[in-house]
């Protein structure tokens, strides 16, 4: 699942968040502390992946730490689909 | 003492790299009433300097207008100086109440309250209108002082592309399930000049249930056939839920807001509102100055019928002359420069010219985005227009960047 979703994660945020002329980002480039993704719009990141992998992500889990990057947000994810089985 | 010389270290180190990093914002003293001819001293203990006005929000020309000075001085000679109340207790005259009623006819809505401000306006209205269970979804370019309401706000916060209508689509899908939804933007974009597409988002709002919010702050006055704002240019009057907007700018420029819309909503800003709850409203003499300013626009379209050709005029001089300008058709045209230093530079010389038009860089427009924010007044005569037209072309040939592009002037430059 972790390729799958790493892919999903990518090209979420690539759609979501950047400009048509912005570089390219890796699943390690700083999201939030790097300024690409604000605090305010992590919430669209949030419910999209709550909607698609049917799970639920406490407010205080879903800190701007958690989502700093893609591979950061997968790992995140993939405990609670973990828990959820 | 509280006040150590390590705290005043701390202070001191921020603003020497807010210095360094050339971001210090700096007054510049007007001698004079706001209007195109202004008397400036600048850089302070400067001796004045007779400049024309290239930058203010005085769009319709009625800040220094002889009949709203005079509306003012009756006002403060009847009504008198202060209210030293808030609204609820003792801080409310009829005037006040007169003015609410002016501005409902005149934006099409149901009901308006008065704020200190716009800025308090928006700080107050989504607190007082929402809960956690809601949503927010804003375009990402809308005004500071939505974002900042926004936070004081309990509600989920969403964003959209600017402008873009599938993305704001997939956010109204995407948060169907909230018990209510309002989609915020500013009618017309101070830093980018161009507006809202108000009936498509009305028509998207009314798809989804959702009500919509337009900070009208640079529209109110001027935009559409008969000033009342963005919401009548893109055909939807009556269809806006909330319209806050501003006396800071066409309306006299004073001060003063409101929230403006529907009547439940303006009537739970009136109940749990703060700023309008914990702060004194407009000063009589600011309200009297503003009902002579809503008088003057019921009865004729003449001001902003001049804005317009004078904006049009202005936008095809800076074309001819070969600037990159951003696209738009309201007052506020953006000559584009792309590097902040640049902007600083060409501000400096123009004002050496007589033409005062100030430079702006990230942050407050995007990296790479410097711009000389022009804005146009009903107050300009083709005189003022013609003189800063020759201002900029002698300017742009110094720096060399008449004709070039946007590559080209990065080329040269840098961002």
């Amino acid at each position: 699942m972790a390729e799958e979703l790493k892919k999903v994660v990518l090209d979420y945020v690539t759609k979501e968040y950047l400009e048509d002329d912005s570089e390219p980002i890796t699943y390690d480039t700083p999201l939030i502390s790097g300024g690409i993704v604000d605090s305010f719009s992590m919430v669209s990141l949030k419910r999209f992946l709550e909607n698609r992998y049917q799970i639920q992500i406490p407010d205080d889990q879903a800190t701007p730490e958690a989502f700093d990057s893609v591979n950061k947000i997968v790992k995140l994810v993939e405990e609670f689909v973990a828990k959820k089985k | 003492m509280a006040y150590s010389d390590k705290v005043r270290g701390i202070y001191q180190g921020q603003l020497t790299g807010i210095r360094e990093a050339g971001l210090l914002k700096q007054e510049r003293f007007i001698h004079s009433p706001q209007a195109a001819d202004i008397e400036v001293e600048f850089p302070e203990g400067s001796p004045l300097k007779k400049v024309i006005n290239m930058c203010s929000n005085n769009y319709l020309g009625l800040s220094s207008h002889p009949d709203v000075v005079k509306a003012a001085h009756e006002g403060l000679d009847t009504r008198g100086y202060g209210m030293s109340s808030v609204r609820f207790i003792c801080g409310t005259q009829d005037i006040h109440h007169q003015l609410e009623e002016g501005v409902t006819r005149f934006l099409g809505t149901e009901d308006t309250l008065l704020f200190p401000s716009c800025m308090d306006a928006n700080a107050g209205v989504f607190e007082a209108v929402l809960t956690k269970d809601d949503v927010i979804i804003s375009d990402r370019l809308v005004h500071a002082s939505l974002v900042d309401g926004i936070r004081l706000c309990s509600a989920m916060h969403d964003t959209f592309k600017h402008s873009d209508m599938g993305h704001l689509e997939e956010k109204l899908q995407l948060h169907a399930d909230k018990r209510l939804k309002i989609v915020v933007t500013d009618g017309v974009f101070s830093m980018d000049g161009d507006t809202a597409k108000l009936d498509e988002m009305v028509a998207l709002c009314e798809k989804y249930d959702a009500m919509i919010l337009v900070d009208d702050s640079h529209a109110s006055g001027f935009i559409g056939k008969t000033g009342r704002g963005t919401h009548e240019k893109c055909g939807v009057l009556g269809k806006i839920d909330v319209i806050t907007t501003t006396f800071g700018k066409a309306l006299g420029g004073a001060s003063g807001g409101c929230v403006s819309g529907r009547r439940e909503l303006v009537e739970m800003c009136r109940q749990r509102a703060r700023p309008y709850l914990f702060s004194n409203t407009i000063a009589p003499v600011v309200v009297s100055g503003v009902l002579k300013v809503m008088d003057i626009l019921s009865k004729s379209t003449e001001r902003r019928d001049k804005l317009e050709r004078n904006a049009a005029y202005w936008r095809k001089g800076l074309t001819e002359a070969g600037f990159v300008l951003k696209d738009g058709d309201t007052p506020i045209v953006p000559v584009m420069f792309f590097n902040a230093k640049l902007s600083q530079d060409f501000s400096r010389a123009l004002y050496d010219e007589g033409i005062y038009a100030i430079g702006f860089f990230f942050p407050v427009v995007p990296q790479g985005q410097a711009r000389i924010r022009t804005q146009i007044s009903a107050g300009h005569e083709t005189h003022h227009l013609d003189a800063a037209l020759a201002a900029f072309t002698k300017v742009g040939k110094k720096f060399d960047i008449l004709g070039k592009t946007k590559q080209d002037i990065i080329a040269k430059f840098g961002l």
